[in-house]
């Protein structure tokens, strides 16, 4: 054996035990759920060190931009960037394995959560602006005393009252006049203001609190949403919906609060959240703590409002009933969640505790997979690969005997660099990336082919079996080149523009094909010289 | 040894007309359909909602369309996915009114409840939950677009650089006709057109263009070795050269694309049937558009240089200067021009 062959030998030998040593099982760190605890704890799993894509492995998939509906947000790169921290730091207590949390271009940010299998409570977590505040409610009713100057401009508006609120005949007599004068003047003496009808008071309720049937909310939404409405609020008041809806007597009822526009406290200043079930309500709360700074802002202000009601709103929405004020109230407090399981409290705590988004936002791209259909398209596609392979090796040693079992032994080495690639620059495998790779090993035996085909070729031309194959692969050199290359450019394109799977397929076909042109080039190579210097009187080569 | 198609001799090249009527008729079918039905977009260029679930026993699916009538979805896709037991709900957007960037998400959920109540609640598993704003699927189609058109500059750049730009242009034509060819197949078949099929058509493309330049590879080194044959000549003499190698680098790729499409399950078979068409169209037009499109460019714009110099026509056109002056060759075998043992 020559020094060349040996040196040959070298290189595949180390890259053999490179490829080896990059898939090996390893030990790597993961953040689960304890079972026991129901925190998250380190655990190192001894696994391959191949990524699996969400469609493999199940999981979900969410692109997220700052919602501009509700009115626009004049920096979102800037806002999406706070949001990236935000999100991360409630995904990474969410108990997820390996979360994916980045910004895609400016305004974009993605987040994957692989082998996650309730899509609906991660999509809530992460959606969740979750911002805290407390207000005091509409202790005057200065609310209450705006509303016929509201139900008046309704009126005016030519809104009428609709549904079971409809009042009496009367009103619907006047209602039908034509004489718009006629009208306006009946109408304020004795129909009851559209918007007031609507609005109930319990005797001794919470000041500021109004309840409206369940089946009308919607109706009164729609009217304080409009502009001639929004003007009339009394300055310095907000309308807050509750976040449920209530029982009183036997109809559903949903609260609607006159708050003041200025909270006394917000949820920045809140250190921590827990969930627990309230021993004596069985209610399922959330006790909070404030930070020295929050506790001191919130002490003055509570000292301030003894005897006033305190709203506590999240994301707009009043959280249970507003609590009275007894006494100062210092670093503590607890959100009261009613009758809702103890799973969606613990989401509470959790978004809580991360802080709130800098604004809200909209999910523009969604994609789920439960991890039975990923096992699925894992079981397929292997079973489509090994069936493949199986194919080509029974084709290339029909045709090309002991060269075509060369060219098959190549194909293993071929199969472990492309794996190897994949895991050493921590790709990840997709569905399209298996499919990718089941093609490209049709593709690889490409390269043998024409080197088979060229030393043949050269064979009939008479030429001695050593030059033959020499020249075989000399001349086959160009068009392999050029055509692996045409095909790099274009899987290049596709990584630049595809997302996600499609990506997969790009770096898997990019791998295969760097990884067919060394072992069926370079390793099919030497083989030939060394079956060659070992039957030095052959004559007849199996090709 | 076995040996297909040994010192084939076929002149591939005078079918060249009869080869572009076929393949005319083909397309003008496939453009029939796209005028007609247009291409069944997958909601990742639509937009929409797609919503996979299993259930343990067939359901009727007019059950599932009367539950999706009540919550006002009447405009969705209902069909089974693989197995019969499995369905794929799929409202596109624009079919349904009053859907935003969020509304694809309310979509869903109205899916959801629509199954709670034909198919009952805790009765089906969710396999697949999909909902893409508008704005992502506008996104996506340029991309898509932009991919392709870069791809076949890149393509051209490369090939003109490698060999010359009468070789690229035809490549690039070639590879053209393989994808308005493949897009009428999509149509036909009315296969769903996702971003991974898009991959596949841009896999088509550098497959066939891997095929046609190992054919022109052929024709450059045959062009210095002959310079007494015209390209006619030459190109059915590379054609025949590379068949053994074409016939057997398909062979292996079409066996691996057919076990994809028989084994590898309902998500990427639309995958696998376009790529196993692609390596149709491919060789075929690796064989029939890029070479005579390469004689036409040729007879249009000769080089200037020793190529130029020799006759072109088709049939050695009387009068033309045959013998063009050819400076000695580096060819590494002496060897009868034509193969004709």
């Amino acid at each position: 054996m020559d020094k060349k062959i040996r040196g040959r030998l070298w290189v595949i030998a180390v890259l053999i035990a490179g490829s080896v040593a990059s898939l090996i099982p390893r030990n790597t760190k993961q953040r689960v759920i304890d079972p026991a605890s129901g925190r998250m704890k380190d655990t190192t799993v001894r696994r391959l060190p191949v990524n699996l894509g969400l469609d493999l492995q199940g999981g979900i998939h969410l692109a997220l931009e700052v919602d501009q509906t509700k009115g626009p947000v004049p920096d979102c790169a800037d806002a999406i960037q706070r949001a990236e921290k935000v999100v991360r730091t409630r995904i990474d207590e969410f108990g997820t394995t390996e979360p994916v949390v980045q910004i895609q271009g400016r305004c974009r940010l993605i987040v994957e959560l692989a082998g996650e299998k309730d899509p609906a409570r991660a999509r809530g977590v992460i959606q969740r602006t979750a911002f805290l505040e407390f207000r005091i409610t509409d202790m005057k009713g200065v609310f209450k005393d705006a509303l016929p100057a509201i139900d008046a401009a309704l009126r005016k508006a030519g809104i009428k009252p609709t549904g079971a609120a409809t009042p009496s005949a009367v009103s619907q007599l006047f209602g039908g006049d034509t004489s718009k004068a006629a009208r306006d003047s009946a109408a304020d003496a004795n129909a009851p203001g559209i918007l007031s009808s609507l609005l109930n008071q319990r005797p001794q309720g919470v000041p500021g609190e109004y309840l409206v049937p369940e089946e009308q909310w919607p109706l009164v939404d729609s009217l304080l949403q409009r502009p001639d409405v929004q003007a009339l609020i009394p300055r310095g008041f907000d309308l807050k919906w509750g976040a449920q809806t209530e029982a009183y007597g036997a109809r559903p009822y949903r609260a609607l609060y006159a708050v003041d526009s200025r909270p006394i406290i917000t949820g920045e200043e809140l250190i921590k959240a827990t969930a627990r079930r309230d021993p004596v309500t069985n209610q399922s709360v959330v006790p909070f703590q404030l930070s020295r700074r929050g506790a001191r802002i919130f002490s003055q202000e509570t000292a301030r409002h003894i005897g006033d009601f305190m709203a506590i709103i999240l994301d707009g929405r009043v959280q249970g009933e507003p609590p009275v004020i007894r006494s100062q109230i210092g670093a503590n407090g607890q959100i009261e969640m009613g009758n809702k399981p103890l799973q969606e409290a613990s989401d509470l705590a959790l978004v809580l505790r991360a802080g709130a988004l800098p604004a809200p936002l909209t999910i523009v791209d969604e994609r789920s997979i439960s991890a039975t259909l990923g096992a699925d398209s894992i079981h397929d596609g292997v079973l489509a690969g090994v069936v493949g392979i199986l194919l080509v090796v029974v084709i290339m040693i029909g045709y090309y005997r002991v060269s075509g079992a060369l060219a098959v032994a190549a194909l293993t080495l071929y199969c472990l660099f492309t794996l190897a690639g994949l895991a050493a620059f921590g790709f990840t495998l997709t569905l399209p990336g298996l499919a990718g790779f089941v093609l490209s090993i049709g593709i690889a035996v490409d390269a043998n082919v024409l080197i088979f085909e060229r030393i043949r070729e050269e064979l009939v031309h008479g030429k001695s079996l050593r030059l033959a194959v020499d020249d075989g692969f000399l001349h086959a050199m160009n068009a392999i080149v050029d055509s692996n290359v045409s095909t790099i450019l274009t899987a290049l394109i596709l990584y630049a523009v595809g997302t996600g799977p499609v990506q997969g397929f790009a770096i898997t076909l990019i791998i295969g094909i760097i990884a067919s042109m060394v072992s069926a080039i370079f390793v099919v190579k030497t083989m030939f010289l060394i079956w060659l210097n070992r039957r030095p009187n052959m004559v007849t080569l199996s090709i | 040894m076995i040996r297909l198609f040994a010192n084939a001799n076929y002149d591939f090249i005078k079918w060249r007309r009869w080869a572009f009527s076929i393949t005319g008729a083909i397309m003008l079918v496939g453009l029939a359909f796209l005028l007609t039905r247009g291409l069944n977009y997958s909601i990742e260029f639509t937009g929409g909602t797609l919503v996979q679930f299993e259930v343990a026993h067939k359901v009727p699916t007019s059950n599932i369309r009367a539950a999706l009538d009540q919550v006002g979805l009447s405009g969705a896709d209902i069909y089974n996915f693989g197995a019969d037991t499995s369905y794929v709900v799929r409202a596109r957007l624009g079919a349904e009114a009053a859907q935003g960037e969020a509304g694809t998400q309310a979509v869903a959920d109205a899916v959801a409840r629509a199954l709670d109540q034909s198919v009952g609640a805790g009765q089906y598993r969710l396999a697949r939950r999909e909902a893409v704003g508008p704005k992502v699927g506008r996104e996506l189609q340029s991309k898509a677009l932009i991919a392709i058109l870069v791809s076949f500059l890149v393509t051209l750049i490369y090939l003109a650089v490698r060999f010359e730009w009468r070789f690229g242009l035809a490549a690039v034509v070639a590879t053209a006709h393989d994808v308005v060819a493949t897009i009428a197949f999509i149509s036909v078949m009315h296969l769903e057109v996702s971003l991974v099929v898009v991959g596949a058509v841009l896999t088509v493309v550098g497959y066939s263009l891997n095929d046609t330049i190992i054919i022109f590879d052929r024709v450059r080194e045959n062009l210095r070795k002959y310079r007494r044959q015209n390209l006619y000549e030459i190109l059915n003499l590379s054609i025949n050269e590379t068949l053994p190698r074409s016939v057997l680098t398909h062979g292996t790729t079409i066996a691996t694309t057919l076990s994809l499409l028989v084994l590898a399950g309902e998500v990427i078979r639309p995958f696998a049937w376009v790529m196993s068409f692609g390596i149709f169209t491919g060789t075929f037009s690796s064989i029939y558009i890029a070479a005579p499109v390469l004689l036409w460019i040729e007879k249009r714009w000769p080089g200037e240089d020793a190529r130029g110099a020799r006759a072109l026509g088709t049939r050695v056109p009387a009068g033309t200067e045959k013998f063009a002056p050819a400076t000695p060759t580096s060819s590494p075998s002496p060897r009868t021009p034509q193969p004709t043992r």
